[in-house]
């Protein structure tokens, strides 16, 4: 099952990435305490994510990512500076967010074809999890939004 | 009028040292008896008062209903009214002597004043109103509607909260406004938006008479409420009384009744209240306390709700919250065992981490035991400030009015078709802003002119001394209307004179909801001018019109303004389309809704357990209680809750700020019975002052001891964002915990600023406090954050701190002869009447049981 393990990869790789860009964002927002608090908060469950899928990479054997390796998208190196700065980097954990929500996708439809419901109950978990980030995202954008366009210094 | 007559000899109390009063007991299920607290200023008897005027006290959420005495054009005291179902006749300490004073004090505002360099000079009204009408347009212009920002408070009433958000969702079109109530109340509000689909008090009062237990979340109520305290206690020294469960990290007066009437204190760690929950939540799960059918009709969400508390057993949540795994079940077995639940909560919850899940969590219990809407069984989100609840309907504190969905656009247009304007106007693209997010627009600029009414955020605001920043800097211009210079308005750009209570008629609703009529009973001083009336003289000077052409703003008088008002709840779970200032003249306060249905108000919600929750009724769709994600109409939908309430919960988090090495103790802030707010009306009561006249911090004996800190010796306390230095009293805080009152500026009654207090500069206890908020409510965590205490040096006595209520001084303390604290007292003389005839309360369900309720 080459490609299940490529993946498994894929899925752990992008969860690290985005828990660090998240860590990035809330330590270079750090005065806007709700986004500062969140972002960590929610890099800690990218982290549970990981450390939930950690004995199927083990079951399955880790893959090296090689066909997939366009998909990854690179992490936030830093933070934007200012409210509009703010509104580009949370979109930016969206986008990353959302390769992370379908790579759960894609995985919890190899663990059922497999009938692996351990496999299947951490995917579907996981990605019900990416879903509360990706909301907590959207919430966050739209009410950024409107201030950072038209009044922001 | 009169319902009771004096008796001869009637009892003369002094209220600051006995602050809830003699017991008038009485048993299960009978109504509460009268009981008429007077009290008139020294030197005026009664037979001198020239007329009583109607009105209710607006110094708490309680909403006491009152009468104002008034002599030659002055208020002189106040008589609480027998027939007000509030308060049967009662009122507290800083009802009684805090109510009036203020208003005859010297230092009252009586002319605009305007900035000139670092001075604020006096000005006439054409010329102050003028500088802000300038600086408005300019802005409009340049910037638009996103530049204004409003900050009020929980002090003006409903035709102004009302008059200001037409002003700035159909005038303006700012999504920036917001108030105190967001410091005090907002997670009221959003426990029963997410529970039940819309703000609205659940329960009333008259549940006291009828419960078997009386849980009190984080309540300190005889230090909050006191006459509602004053109620309970007379079921409790009664015939058939309830037990009181008591969670508090300090051993209050409730904490004592919990004891004495065999129910339990919980004593959680701060900041872990919500695993406290879900502890006492999956007692109700694995008894078998769960009434199944009634939670099958009437609930969602109940699977998931079990399997988020399953792992909390009591010996897990012991661990986390310090408390006795034995308690967790006899508390919960109280809970699971009794017929009739009555639950009230407030700051210890709303004011912690993970606010909204925590006070969710206590309608969770409540609906898995199906204890709603009948008497006896129910739920009591309290407020803090008075007319917070206002706020909350009338939408000046960022929602909309009437209850109404921001996130539905039919509800938007309901109002822009009352208002007569484009719906694109009114601001409705995303959550209203909510206060701290304001003040951080205002620290960049990007709000350019805010204009705070009734209220000191100076003082009141977590991390004071960035908001004084934000206040005295050039990037906006600030606006304070009030009744004195405050902390705050010495940093504004203009400061506006404001008539207050008893000054300007107008409405008020408590946080039963019950409606009160507040009659103007003297003049304002000077040229002070109602907030109402500076409302409309910037909506006019701005020269809002609708589509029509015609003034936005239809309306003059306070009436009018309540007309306006009543005419735009119609059809929304607030309505008042039933009231009317004629109406409310009555002998009693009346709770919404009235309407043609309920045309004499409305005792409790939810008799029927039909839930406002229904997709195009509600006022939200719902948050994600850990994140505050946004729920989205179409998931909303999806699961159909038609009229079910929502069952929602959430894991435990540890808090924000938890105890290191540097900063070992935590710190939690609050009140004292003896003042309100910062202390701006009852600091100006010599008795209120005298009984708690400076700050203090309290610790436990134990910490004390380890420190080497006496009572009295001032300490220094500090956090990672900054010091104070008071005095400190050994009291009854849990070991590790250290809790200080918040109402303590550098404003001295009496004296030049900085005055008569050796701390006057460095006691202000939000100093301390962080800036973080529950992603839900937005409500900043007063009660969450680490510190440390040294001794500075010895004091020459006891603290300052009462020693009445919870700040009492620790039984376990041996205090040396000279720092052992006095018995607070000292407060003039009050009288006391028990009428002749318990007066006819309208809805009161104990008249339907007893014999002799008329
Ligand atoms: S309980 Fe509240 S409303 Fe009643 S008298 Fe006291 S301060 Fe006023």
């Amino acid at each position: 099952m080459p490609h299940l393990t490529t993946y498994l990869g894929l899925a752990d790789h992008s969860e690290k990435t985005l828990a660090e860009s998240l860590r990035a964002v809330a330590d270079g927002h750090a005065r806007v305490a709700d986004v500062f608090h969140t972002c960590r908060m929610l890099a800690d469950w990218s982290q549970a994510n990981r450390e939930a899928l950690a004995p199927v990479v083990e079951r399955y054997g880790e893959a090296d990512v090689e066909e997939p390796e366009r998909l990854h998208a690179a992490g936030l190196a830093g933070a934007r500076e200012g409210e509009v700065g703010l509104l580009r980097d949370l979109q930016d954990l969206h986008v990353l967010a959302t390769l992370v929500q379908t790579t759960w996708t894609v995985i919890a439809q190899g663990a059922q074809g497999l009938r692996d419901p351990e496999l299947l109950e951490i995917s579907q978990h996981a990605g019900a999890q990416t879903s509360r980030q990706l909301t907590w995202l959207t919430t966050r954008i739209k009410v950024a939004a409107p201030q950072a366009l038209i009044v922001a210094p | 009028m009169q319902f009771y007559h004096r008796t001869e000899g009637a009892l003369m109390t002094d209220r600051i040292a006995d602050i809830f009063g003699t017991r008038t007991p009485h048993a299960k299920g009978t109504v509460w008896p009268a009981r008429v607290d007077q009290h008139l200023d020294p030197g005026v008897e009664e037979e001198a008062v020239d007329s009583w005027v109607q009105s209710a006290c607006l110094l708490c959420s309680n909403g006491c209903g009152l009468d104002i005495a008034v002599k030659d054009g002055r208020m002189v005291g106040v008589r609480g009214r027998a027939t007000d179902v509030v308060n049967h006749g009662r009122l507290g300490p800083k009802g009684l002597y805090g109510s009036t004073r203020w208003a005859s004090a010297d230092d009252r505002l009586t002319r605009p004043l305007v900035r000139e360099g670092d001075r604020l000079v006096e000005t006439d009204w054409d010329t102050a109103m003028g500088r802000i009408v300038e600086r408005s347009k300019a802005l409009l212009e340049e910037k638009g509607p996103l530049s204004h920002g409003f900050y009020t408070s929980g002090q003006l009433f409903l035709e102004e909260y009302y008059t200001l958000a037409v002003i700035g969702k159909a005038g303006l079109g700012t999504p920036h406004m917001d108030g105190n109530t967001r410091l005090c109340t907002a997670t009221s509000a959003a426990a029963f938006k997410e529970s039940f689909g819309a703000d609205g008090q659940p329960g009333s009062y008259t549940d006291i008479e009828h419960c078997d237990a009386l849980f009190l979340f984080g309540h300190n109520m005889p230090e909050t409420q006191s006459v509602l305290w004053a109620r309970i206690l007379d079921r409790t020294r009664g015939d058939d009384p309830p037990r009181v469960v008591c969670v508090d990290p300090r051993r209050t007066l409730v904490a004592l009744e919990a004891e004495r009437t065999g129910g339990v204190h919980l004593a959680p760690r701060v900041g872990t209240n919500l695993a406290l929950m879900n502890g006492l939540t999956r007692e109700l799960f694995v008894n078998g306390w769960v009434d199944q059918d009634w939670v099958d009709a009437h609930t969602i969400g109940v699977d998931d709700l079990r399997s988020t508390v399953e792992p909390c057993t009591p010996e897990h949540v012991a661990e986390i919250c310090g408390v006795d795994a034995d308690d967790v079940r006899r508390a919960a077995r109280i809970f699971g065992e009794s017929d009739g639940v009555l639950s009230t909560v407030l700051q210890g919850f709303y004011q912690s981490h993970q606010a909204t899940a925590a006070s969710v969590a206590v309608h969770n219990l409540h609906l898995l035991r199906g204890m709603i809407g009948r008497p006896g069984a129910g739920v009591l989100q309290m407020n803090g400030q008075p007319t917070a609840q206002n706020n909350r309907e009338c939408g000046a504190d960022g929602d909309l009015p009437g209850f109404r969905n921001w996130d539905n656009e039919s509800h938007v247009k309901e109002l822009a078709d009352a208002w007569d304007v484009d719906v694109m106007t009114v601001p409705h693209w995303a959550p209203p802003t909510h206060a701290m997010q304001i003040f951080s627009y205002a620290e960049t600029g990007s709000i350019g002119l805010l204009w705070i009414s009734a209220t000191n955020p100076a003082v009141s605001m977590p991390e004071s001394a960035r908001i004084r920043k934000i206040l005295g800097g050039d990037q906006c211009f600030v606006v304070v209307q009030d009744l004195f210079l405050t902390e705050t308005a010495e940093l504004a750009d203009v400061v506006l004179p404001a008539a207050g209570w008893g000054e300007k008629a107008g409405c008020y609703t408590n946080v039963n909801r019950t409606v009160h009529l507040s009659e103007k009973a003297v003049e304002p001083p000077g040229e002070a001018r109602s907030d109402l009336d500076i409302f409309l003289a910037y909506a006019d000077a701005m020269g809002f019109t609708n589509r029509s052409g015609e003034p936005l703003i239809g309306w003059r008088s306070p009436e009018e303004a309540f007309d306006a008002w009543a005419a735009v709840t119609a059809g929304r779970p607030v309505d008042y389309t039933g009231l009317s200032y004629a109406k409310l003249r009555g002998p009693t306060g009346i709770p919404w809704p009235v309407n043609d249905e309920h045309p004499d108000g409305t005792d409790r919600l939810y008799a029927d357990a039909v839930f406002p929750t229904d997709t195009d009724y509600c006022e939200t769709y719902g948050h994600d209680l850990a994140t505050g994600g946004t729920v989205t109409e179409t998931e909303h939908r999806a699961m159909a809750p038609a009229g079910r309430a929502f069952l929602k919960g959430a894991a435990y988090t540890p808090p924000h700020e938890e105890p290191s090495a540097e900063f070992p103790l935590r710190y939690t802030t609050g009140r004292t019975v003896y003042h309100f707010h910062t202390r701006t009306k009852t600091g100006r009561s010599r008795d209120l002052d005298q009984a708690a006249p400076d700050a203090w911090v309290e610790l436990s004996p134990a910490d004390a001891h380890e420190r080497g800190i006496e009572e009295g010796d001032w300490v220094r306390v500090t956090s990672p964002r900054g010091a104070i230095e008071v005095r400190a009293r050994v009291g009854n805080v849990m070991d590790g915990a250290v809790f200080a009152p918040f109402h303590y500026g550098h404003w001295e009654p009496g004296s030049a600023p900085g005055g008569s207090h050796a701390d006057a500069d460095r006691r202000l206890a939000n100093e301390l406090t962080m800036t973080v908020w529950d992603p839900v409510s937005k409500q900043p965590a007063f009660k969450t954050a680490a510190c440390q205490v040294t001794r500075v040096r010895a004091g020459d006595g006891p603290s300052p701190a009462p020693t009445t209520a919870a700040s009492a001084p620790s039984p376990d303390h041996d205090f040396p002869l000279s720092r052992r604290p006095r018995a607070t007292a000292g407060g003039g003389p009050t009288s006391s009447t028990e009428p002749a005839a318990t007066p006819h309360y309208p809805l009161d369900p104990a008249l339907d049981s007893s014999e002799g309720g008329r």
